[in-house]
């Protein structure tokens, strides 16, 4: 039992020595002067997954390597590269599973069907209920 | 002694429920109504057992009992008090407890209360609710029980989550937990309904303040996380379609759907099959949510580390009762007759749409929640957030807005377009005009989704206050008052999303102390920054002077280091005026003794707070409104007889 507890603090200690480890980011916390460029970098991270915590964009978060990317992300809209070019290029680098926006890979078009399936469902169950009968 | 008292009261509550359930099985088997006499002591004994059990536990935390295991590894002796009390449901064992003992009250409630149920009925529900209690109670006896110990006992426990440290702890959780349970009542009531076949009118006057009560809770509970989430995490977001946000937004959407359909089953005697299946899928969502918050499988803040044993100890837990409610559901629904029909044109076509688009919204949600775990045992690892959430959810929702604006302006069973279109002229009117000053202004600087909200929410909000139009307000229903608030509450919260979303300003800076920051009309004077220390805490504070031409206000946001568990918060500083917040983060210190600063001006952003009230307050003023002449009746009747 004492083994666990002294393996949870060594974990929960984890992620403040993380923190120093990697280098500056030095677009992390600094907007792009050009207005439109900033919008569009910032729309852009509000869908990019931060990897190392729990359920949260890279836009909303206080890890280190999430402000890594943030600054990445910066940097590359400033040098003039499209939005979508670049997260195709985080979805190469880390994989699906760094997009919050669900890409066109066929595993997904169910995700895109599904409403227009639900509705279709809920309008044949509601078929024939309304209106037919007279009171 | 305490752990141990605690322990016992728990077991003694399990064979409670157990005797309630033997008492239900044998009472409707022989046809003995007169043991429903007999059943409401055990009711509520068992759920005074339950809460003793609980308060043993609170007990145990709030003296720092580090011999019992919960509390060694979720406390720590130097905790403000507040925080060791609110942390006994800040783990996996405390909160099930919690949700233990929550159902017991609610079943003592139903039992003690609950006078217009027909007698047989009433019994089937206790005996539904009893048979729900024993599995929890298995689930916390067997393999997570709160009160177990640990020898020897460490010197100190290892604290709870500085997140969590907050008071929002004390609110949020206990809030949602009553709306999950209470939906286990209407759940209850619905199998009550199906075994002894009396699902009609009455019956549906009889839940609907049940479910009206925990739809009350879950909205509050649901709007409490929000505004926790939003000043906590420091980065101005307030809804991340995190799983576990997702887990309590499921079960309020089936319970808006269902508090709309149980009242055209109370009114007009309809949609009497839907009725029930939405009692069933409300309590379902309750429990796939607590599923996948306690089960482990999704990462999150509120995902205490699991087990995998307990996990599929819940997933069995799940697969029984729902599983066993559908099977009911299939066998008994062919006995409940049609309800009374109505024409297109008609108030009952306008609710059916509302719980068209309710549903088809749960299920985008659940898919879209399930969707990763999915595709990653197929070995893909996918993300499913709010690009996906947003854009397939926001357009029905406003559709859903849309047909609340026209629902309450419908007569019921039959009405004629033309009336229900001049009915709804002044505000179709207000909205187009909105439209076209909204669109013309903020063409291409905002995204289609807000602008759409905030046409629709003015819309809608002229629309809602609309049922009130030429009535002595005095004499308005204290229910109808309630149905027009809590419309005009979601029209409000819209219109804050809105805003939010389409005018935000963010600014960030690294600042030198004496430095003055500008940004979207205010002048932040960035004064000082100095060390600052606290009950378990330390800090470091920036002071900001802050003004947009009137008197300067300090802001002091705060970034916090706690050492059990060793951790670093940002504390925000918020000041609230009346057309939006300013939002202030500190950040890390930077080269050259500047300092990262986060600077949001979020315009109206209180509006989704402030709806969301407004959408409970509605919601208590109906059920007082609904309930106060039962109340009156029993309370004339009692004094006659004294």
């Amino acid at each position: 039992m004492k083994m666990l507890i002294a393996m949870s603090l060594a974990l929960a200690a984890a992620p403040a020595v993380a923190q120093t480890a990697l280098p500056p980011a030095p677009w992390a916390d600094r907007q792009i002067p050009d207005a439109d460029q900033e919008r569009a970098a910032k729309a852009l991270m509000e869908t990019i997954r931060c990897l190392t915590c729990q359920s949260q964009s890279i836009a909303d978060s206080n890890a280190s390597m999430a402000a890594d990317m943030r600054s990445q992300i910066r940097e590359r809209i400033m040098a003039g590269e499209k939005p979508e070019a670049i997260r195709a290029w985080l979805v190469s680098r880390y994989g699906d599973w760094v997009s919050y926006a669900p890409t066109a890979d066929p595993i997904l078009w169910p995700l895109w069907a599904a409403p227009l399936i639900l509705l279709a469902l809920g309008l044949f169950l509601m078929r024939g209920r309304i209106g037919r009968r007279r009171p | 002694m305490i752990a141990e008292a605690g322990l016992a009261a728990l077991w003694l509550a399990a064979s409670l429920a157990l005797l309630q359930l033997f008492l239900a099985v044998t009472g409707l088997k022989g046809g003995k109504a007169e043991l429903l006499a007999a059943m409401r002591p055990v009711a509520v004994g068992q759920g005074m057992l339950t809460a003793i059990a609980f308060s043993l536990l609170i007990t145990l935390f709030l003296r720092s009992d580090m011999s019992v295991l919960l509390v060694a590894m979720n406390s720590h002796s130097a905790k403000p008090w507040l925080y060791k009390f609110a942390g006994t449901w800040g783990n996996h064992e405390g909160s099930m407890l919690l949700w233990v003992t929550v159902m017991g009250v609610a079943g003592g409630a139903v039992a003690l209360f609950e006078r217009a149920l027909r007698r047989d009925t009433h019994m089937a529900t206790l005996g539904a609710q009893a048979t729900i209690s024993l599995g929890f109670y298995a689930f916390l006896l067997f393999s997570s029980n709160p009160f177990a110990r640990i020898d020897p006992p460490p010197t100190d426990g290892q604290g709870l989550n500085p997140l969590l440290q907050d008071p929002g702890l004390a609110f949020h959780p206990p809030t949602l937990y009553l709306g999950y349970v209470g939906l286990s009542v209407a759940f209850s009531f619905a199998v009550g309904a199906l075994l002894t076949r009396t699902v009609d009118a009455a019956f549906a006057r009889a839940m609907r303040p049940w479910v009206l009560g925990a739809w009350i809770l879950l909205t509050l509970g649901i709007t409490a996380g929000s505004y926790w989430a939003y000043y906590e995490l420091g980065w101005g977001g307030w809804w991340f379609w995190d799983p576990v946000e997702n887990a309590s937004l499921m079960p309020w959407l089936a319970a808006t759907a269902l508090l709309h359909s149980v009242t055209v089953l109370a009114t007009r005697d309809g949609l009497r099959a839907w009725t029930i299946m939405l009692a069933v899928i409300a309590f379902s969502m309750s429990m796939v949510g607590t599923f996948l918050v306690r089960s482990g499988i999704l990462t999150s803040v509120h995902a205490f580390a699991v087990d995998p044993e307990r996990g599929s100890f819940i997933l069995a837990l799940l697969a029984i009762y729902i599983g066993g409610a559908l099977a009911l559901f299939g066998w008994r629904i062919g006995s409940v007759r049609e309800g009374a029909p109505f024409e297109l044109i008609s108030r009952e076509t306008l609710l059916v749409v509302n719980n068209l688009l309710l549903s088809v919204i749960l299920g985008i949600v659940l898919i879209g929640t399930l969707y990763p775990l999915m595709t990653e045992a197929f070995g893909h690892k996918v993300s499913v957030g709010a690009p996906y959430f947003d854009r397939i959810a926001g357009p029905i929702a406003l559709v859903l807005m849309l047909a609340m604006a026209a629902g309450p302006l419908t007569r019921w069973r039959r009405d004629r377009v033309p009336a229900v279109a001049k009915r709804l002229a002044i505000p179709a009117a207000a909205g187009a005009v909105a439209a076209v000053i909204i669109a013309t202004l903020a063409w291409g600087r905002m995204g289609l989704l807000p602008l759409f909200g905030l046409i629709v929410a003015i819309g809608v909000g002229i629309a809602s206050l609309a049922p009130l139009w030429k009535r002595k307000l005095l004499r308005t229903p204290l229910f109808t008052w309630g149905m027009v608030i809590a419309h005009l509450g979601c029209a409000v919260s819209l219109a804050g999303m809105a805003c939010d979303s389409a005018f935000t300003v963010e600014k960030l800076v690294a600042a030198r102390p004496g430095e003055t920051i500008r940004t979207a009309g205010w002048a932040l004077r960035f004064v000082q920054i100095m060390p600052l220390a606290g009950d378990n805490w330390t800090a470091l504070q920036a002071d900001l002077a802050v003004d947009r031409g009137g008197n300067a206000v300090m802001m002091r946001p705060q970034s916090r280091f706690f050492t059990s568990p060793p951790t670093t918060t940002s504390e925000a500083a918020l000041l609230t005026r009346w057309n939006g917040q300013l939002y202030v983060v500190l950040g890390e210190e930077v080269e050259g003794g500047r300092w990262q600063l986060r600077i949001w001006w979020k315009p109206f952003v209180t509006l989704i707070w402030l709806g969301g009230i407004l959408i409970a307050f509605g919601g208590a003023l109906a059920l007082i409104g609904r309930e106060r002449r039962g109340w009156l009746a029993k309370w004339r009747a009692r004094r006659a007889v004294a």
